[in-house]
C-alpha cells in the first residue's frame, strides 16, 4: 500500500489556497443527488453535517447518545485557540503553526498544521455569528487568555464550558438543517461496520440502540467523526460511551490506523478513590499557575499535610526544573507524579496522588483572589472529594485524556479507504506526538466547518457511483457479520462481566502502555492482551438479549474492540523505540531523564494495516519532512 | 454502609412498570450514586438478572445525559448538582433511596430509568438557532457586545438540556429549557433578526410535544443543575406575546 498524503505544492502559506483552486466542484443543482453519511455529532461531526447540508447535500447524521448535543466535546473546559492576535502580543498564524508543530514534538505534518492555524480565525468568526457567548472584556470585545504554557494569549473561552458552548453552536446549526429537511437525524444508533463496495465506502451498518434492530444506510461518502479512544484505559477523562468501535471496524475494512501509541496524559485530575471508580475528572491545568506540587521527602510518611514541616516536603517539580517549576508541560508533570508515587511517596489513602498546594498563593494574594480565579474548580473538587481545598492542599494524579493517534488520513482528510473521511479526534492528523491545550476544539471545528466541505466535493465530482441499495451483497455480508458478532457476545454466558474485563485491560494498558513504556513491559503486555482477549471470548457474561435497550451489550462490543486496539497500541509503542511527546520510552531518555527523540530513525507516521485478529499487522511509513521549522530538543531545566 | 433501594423497573414504553427493592451493600462514601448503581448492576449480572438501565455519559455534570428522580427530587438533594455528581457521602447507613425516571408524557420511558427526550431536539429545531451558513460570518470583533449582555447570554446558555425542569414541574412544562435558549439569543445582537419568529415557533413546538404550561411554581429553577433563572421564562413570555400581537 502506498501512502500518498496528497500535500499540495507551493510554499506553505499557499498550499491550502492552491489545493482549493485545483479541487473539483459539484454543480449546485447536483449536490442534492449525493447522500453523505456523517457518524458522530461532536464538534467535528456536527459542524461537518451542518455545513454539508447548508451546501445542499443530503446528510444522514448518527450518534450514540439520545441527542447530538451530548457528544463528548461538550465536556471540554478550557478553551479554543486562534491566531487573531487581539491582545497584540505578537501572535500570528506562523506562531500558532510553529508552536503546534513544536508542541507535537515534530511528529505532525507541517502542511496540515499550517492550514489549521490559517483557518483558526474563521472558526471564531463563525462561532460568534452563531451566538456562542464567548467571554468578553468591558469594552465589549472578545477576551483571551494564555493556556497550557503558551507565551501568547490566544485562547478564547466561555467560562469553564467552552466545549459545551461551541458544541451547542454546531448543534444548533445542525438542528437548523434538520428543520430545513436536509439532515436526517439518527440518535441512539451505534455504527458497527463500514460497507465497502467496489473499493469505495458506500454505507454503514449498525444497531438501533433502542430496539436492537440492525439497520443499513447507503451513501456516496462516509464521514467518521467518532472521537478518541482514551477509554481503552478504562479510567480516563473520556465519557462512559467513548469508544474506538467505529474507527476500529473501519480499520478492519482497510483503513490504516496511524500512531496508535500516541496518547496524552493530563497531570491535574482528581485521583482515584477506590475500585468502584468509573471515570476520572479533569481539572483545568491553569491550577498549576498558582498551586505548588509536592510530596513528603520520606517514603510512607502518612502524617496529614499540615503536620509535615516545610523542610520535610519535596517540591519536586521546582527542584528538578528550576526555570519552569510547576509549569512544565503535561507529559513531564505527569511522569514525575507517577515516579514519586512509585517510590512510595504518594499521598492519600491509595498512595496514588500528589499534593497541589495553594497555601502560599492564598498567603500572598488572599483567599478572595484565589476564589475569583479558581472558585468553580475548587467547588468541583470539593463536590467530588468532600475535601475543602481552601483549608488544605488538593490531591491530584495524572489521567489519560486525549489520543493523538487515529485513522490515517491524507491532506484531504480521506482515509486509505476511498470515500471514507475521518475528522476530529478520530483522525491522527494535526497534533503529532502531543497535543497542545485548546487545540483539539480548534481542529475538530476546522475539519468540520472548513476542510471537509471542500474535500468532499472533489471526491464526489471525481468519481462515478453505481446504483446501490441496502440489499446489495456488500450490505448483506456486513449485516451478517455484525449480527453474528452480537450473537456471539450474548452466547458466551461465562462468569465475568464486561466491566471486569474493561478494568483488567485498563490496568494492563496503564501499567505498560501508559506514561512510561519499556521494551520489557511492552513485550510482556503483547502476550497478556491477547490472552485476556481470548479469555473474554470464553468467559464474558453479557446479560439480556439483542432485542432491547441493552447497555451491557453495547459495552461488550466496545470492550471487544478495545482488546484488539490495545494490542496494536503496544505494538506501535514497541516499534517506536524513541521517546517523543506523550510517548516516553524508558530506553530513550537524556541524562536528565527527558524524552529523547531519534529524528534520523523515526521522523515518520506509523500507519498500520490490519491483517486479521491476532495476526501481525503491516507497518507503512509516511515520512515527515520539515521544510519550515527546525527540529530542536525540548528542555525545561 | 448498606442502603435500601427502590428502583423503577419497566421493560419498555408500553409495559407496566414497578418499584423493585434492592439492597446495596458495602457502599463507599466516595462513590457517586451512579457508581453505586454500577456496583449493584455487576451483582445483578453475576446473579443472572437483568441489570438496571440508566443513562449517563460524561459523569461530570455537563452532558445532560443522566436523569434520575431521587427520593422524589429530580437529580436528588444537592442544589445545582446533576445526578452524576451526587456522592454517597450525603447518605447514611440504612437509608432508603427511591430512584425513578423523569416522568412526563413528552419523555416516554425507553427502559427502566431511560427516557426518550427527542422532543427537546425538536423544540430546538423550531428556531433554536441563528441562521448563518458556514463561511458567511463577519469578523468576530466587528460587533462589540457589552459584557453584561454577554454574561446574561452565557447564564442562559449554560443549560445542559437534561430535562430536570420538566420532571420537577407539576405541569411537566418545558418552559425553563425553552426559555433558556430563547433568552440566550434575545440577549445578543445576533439573535435579534429572528427573535419574534423564534419565540413563536419554539413555544408552539413545546405545546405540540405535549409539555404543559408554566404556572410559576418555580420547581424547575429549584432542581436545575445549572441554576438557570426562572426570569428567563418571564422574558420568553414577553417575547411570545409581543410576537403574537405583531403577526
Ligand atoms: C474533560 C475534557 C476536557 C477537554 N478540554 C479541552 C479544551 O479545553 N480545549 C480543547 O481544545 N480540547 C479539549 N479536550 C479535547 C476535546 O474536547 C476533544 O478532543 C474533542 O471535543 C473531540 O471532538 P470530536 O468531534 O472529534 O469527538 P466527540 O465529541 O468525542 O464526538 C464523538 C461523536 O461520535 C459519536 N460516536 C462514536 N462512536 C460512534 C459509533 N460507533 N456510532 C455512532 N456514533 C458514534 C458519539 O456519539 C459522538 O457524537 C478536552 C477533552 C476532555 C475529555
Amino acid at each position: 500500500m502506498l501512502l500518498d498524503a496528497k500535500i499540495p505544492d507551493g510554499p506553505i502559506e499557499q498550499k491550502w489556497d492552491n489545493r482549493k483552486s485545483e479541487l473539483k466542484l459539484v454543480n449546485p443543482a447536483n449536490k442534492r443527488r449525493y447522500n453523505v453519511i456523517v457518524v458522530g455529532t461532536g464538534l467535528a461531526g456536527a459542524s461537518a453535517a451542518a455545513s454539508l447540508a447548508e451546501m445542499g447535500y443530503n446528510v444522514q447524521s448518527f450518534c450514540i447518545q439520545d441527542s447530538p448535543r451530548r457528544a463528548h466535546s461538550i465536556a471540554a473546559q478550557g478553551g479554543i485557540n486562534a491566531a487573531k492576535n487581539y491582545p497584540n502580543d505578537g501572535d500570528s498564524i506562523w506562531r500558532l503553526f510553529y508552536d503546534t508543530v513544536k508542541g507535537g514534538d515534530y511528529r505532525s505534518r507541517e502542511a496540515n498544521v499550517y492550514r489549521l492555524a490559517q483557518l483558526s480565525n474563521n472558526i471564531i468568526d463563525q462561532c460568534v455569528a452563531q451566538g456562542v457567548p464567548f467571554a468578553r472584556d468591558y469594552g465589549g470585545l472578545l477576551a483571551n487568555r494564555s493556556f497550557g504554557g503558551a507565551q501568547v494569549s490566544r485562547t478564547f473561552y466561555a467560562r469553564g464550558q467552552t466545549g459545551q458552548q461551541l458544541l451547542l453552536g454546531a448543534y444548533s446549526a445542525l438542528m437548523r438543517q434538520v428543520d430545513a429537511g436536509r439532515v436526517d437525524l439518527h440518535s441512539r444508533f451505534e455504527m458497527l461496520d463500514v460497507v465497502v463496495d467496489e473499493g469505495k465506502a458506500r454505507g454503514i451498518v449498525g444497531r438501533n440502540l433502542v430496539t436492537g434492530e440492525i439497520e443499513r444506510y447507503v451513501g456516496d461518502a462516509v464521514i467518521l467523526a467518532t472521537g478518541g479512544y482514551g477509554a481503552v484505559f478504562f479510567l480516563s477523562t473520556n465519557a462512559v460511551n467513548s469508544n474506538v468501535t467505529a474507527a476500529w471496524r473501519a480499520h478492519k475494512r482497510g483503513a490504516c490506523f496511524a500512531n496508535p501509541c500516541y496518547t496524552q496524559i493530563h497531570p491535574t485530575c482528581i485521583p482515584v478513590s477506590g475500585d468502584h471508580q468509573s471515570k476520572l475528572t479533569l481539572m483545568s491545568e491553569s491550577l498549576r499557575n498558582d498551586g505548588r506540587v509536592w510530596v513528603p521527602k520520606e517514603k510512607g510518611d502518612k502524617r496529614p499535610p499540615d503536620q509535615i514541616p516545610e523542610d520535610e516536603r519535596d517540591y519536586y517539580l521546582e527542584r528538578r526544573y528550576p526555570s519552569f517549576g510547576n509549569l512544565v508541560p503535561r507529559d513531564v508533570a505527569s511522569r514525575n507524579a507517577k515516579a514519586v508515587c512509585d517510590e512510595g511517596r504518594g499521598v492519600g489513602q491509595t498512595g496514588l496522588s500528589v499534593y497541589l498546594d495553594f497555601a502560599d498563593a492564598i498567603d500572598r494574594m488572599g483567599e478572595q483572589v484565589i476564589r475569583e480565579r479558581y472558585g468553580n474548580l475548587f467547588e468541583m473538587y470539593e463536590r467530588i472529594t468532600g475535601e475543602n481545598p481552601y483549608s488544605g492542599p488538593m490531591r491530584i494524579y495524572p489521567a489519560v485524556h486525549y489520543t493523538m493517534g487515529g485513522l490515517w488520513v491524507d491532506y484531504n482528510l480521506m482515509s486509505t479507504i476511498p470515500g471514507l473521511f475521518v475528522l476530529g479526534e478520530a483522525n491522527f492528523s494535526d497534533h503529532g506526538a502531543n497535543r497542545l491545550g485548546a487545540s483539539a476544539l480548534m481542529q475538530g471545528l476546522c475539519d468540520g466547518y472548513f476542510v471537509i466541505p471542500y474535500a468532499i466535493g472533489d471526491y464526489l465530482a471525481g468519481h462515478s457511483f453505481s446504483e446501490l441499495d441496502t440489499r446489495a451483497d456488500a450490505f448483506e455480508a456486513s449485516h451478517r457479520e455484525v449480527e453474528s458478532r452480537l450473537d456471539a457476545l450474548l452466547a458466551v454466558n461465562g462468569d465475568k462481566t464486561v466491566g471486569n474485563y474493561h478494568k483488567e485491560l485498563g490496568l494492563l494498558m496503564w501499567e505498560y502502555v501508559g506514561m512510561e513504556r519499556s521494551e520489557e513491559g511492552l513485550t510482556k503486555v503483547l502476550s497478556e492482551i491477547p490472552a485476556l482477549r481470548e479469555e473474554f471470548w470464553q468467559n464474558v457474561k453479557v446479560p439480556g438479549a439483542n432485542s432491547h435497550f441493552n447497555k451491557n451489550l453495547e459495552m461488550a462490543g466496545r470492550v471487544a474492540d478495545f482488546l484488539e486496539l490495545g494490542e496494536l497500541m503496544a505494538r506501535d509503542a514497541l516499534e517506536r523505540s524513541e521517546s517523543c511527546g506523550g510517548h516516553f520510552r524508558a530506553e530513550s531518555q537524556t541524562e536528565e531523564g527527558e524524552a529523547l527523540r531519534k529524528d534520523d530513525e523515526f521522523s515518520f507516521v506509523s500507519a498500520w494495516e490490519f491483517n486479521g485478529v491476532g495476526e501481525t499487522p503491516t507497518l507503512h511509513q509516511e515520512p515527515l519532512e520539515f521544510q519550515n521549522v527546525k527540529l530542536t530538543q525540548r528542555s525545561y531545566k | 454502609m448498606t442502603l435500601n433501594l427502590h428502583i423503577w423497573r419497566q421493560e419498555g414504553p408500553d409495559r407496566p412498570g414497578k418499584l423493585v427493592p434492592y439492597k446495596a451493600e458495602d457502599v463507599n462514601r466516595d462513590m457517586s450514586l451512579l457508581e453505586m448503581l454500577d456496583v449493584v448492576n455487576q451483582d445483578l449480572i453475576k446473579r443472572g438478572e437483568d441489570p438496571i438501565e440508566f443513562d449517563s455519559d460524561c459523569r461530570e455534570g455537563i452532558c445532560g445525559m443522566c436523569s434520575l428522580v431521587i427520593n422524589g427530587v429530580a437529580h436528588g438533594p444537592l442544589n445545582g448538582t446533576a445526578t452524576c455528581q451526587l456522592h454517597m457521602r450525603h447518605y447514611r447507613d440504612g437509608d432508603s433511596i427511591t430512584i425513578e425516571p423523569w416522568r412526563s408524557q413528552a419523555f416516554p420511558v425507553v427502559r427502566d430509568l431511560v427516557t426518550d427526550r427527542s422532543s427537546f431536539d425538536r423544540i430546538v429545531q423550531a428556531g433554536g438557532y441563528i441562521s448563518i451558513n458556514t463561511g458567511n460570518a463577519p469578523e468576530a470583533n466587528a460587533l462589540p457586545i457589552s459584557k453584561v449582555d454577554a454574561d446574561l447570554a452565557m447564564d442562559a446558555a449554560a443549560c445542559i438540556g437534561c430535562g430536570a425542569c420538566v420532571a420537577a414541574c407539576p405541569n411537566a412544562s418545558a418552559s425553563l429549557f425553552t426559555a433558556a435558549k430563547i433568552s440566550q439569543f434575545a440577549s445578543l445582537p445576533q439573535g435579534q433578526p429572528e427573535r419574534s419568529e423564534r419565540a413563536l415557533r419554539m413555544v408552539d413546538q413545546m405545546d405540540e410535544e405535549g409539555f404543559g404550561n408554566c404556572s410559576n411554581h418555580g420547581e424547575c429553577e429549584a432542581v436545575c443543575p445549572k441554576e438557570i433563572s426562572i426570569s428567563t421564562i418571564a422574558s420568553m413570555k414577553r417575547d411570545y406575546v409581543k410576537a403574537a400581537l405583531t403577526v
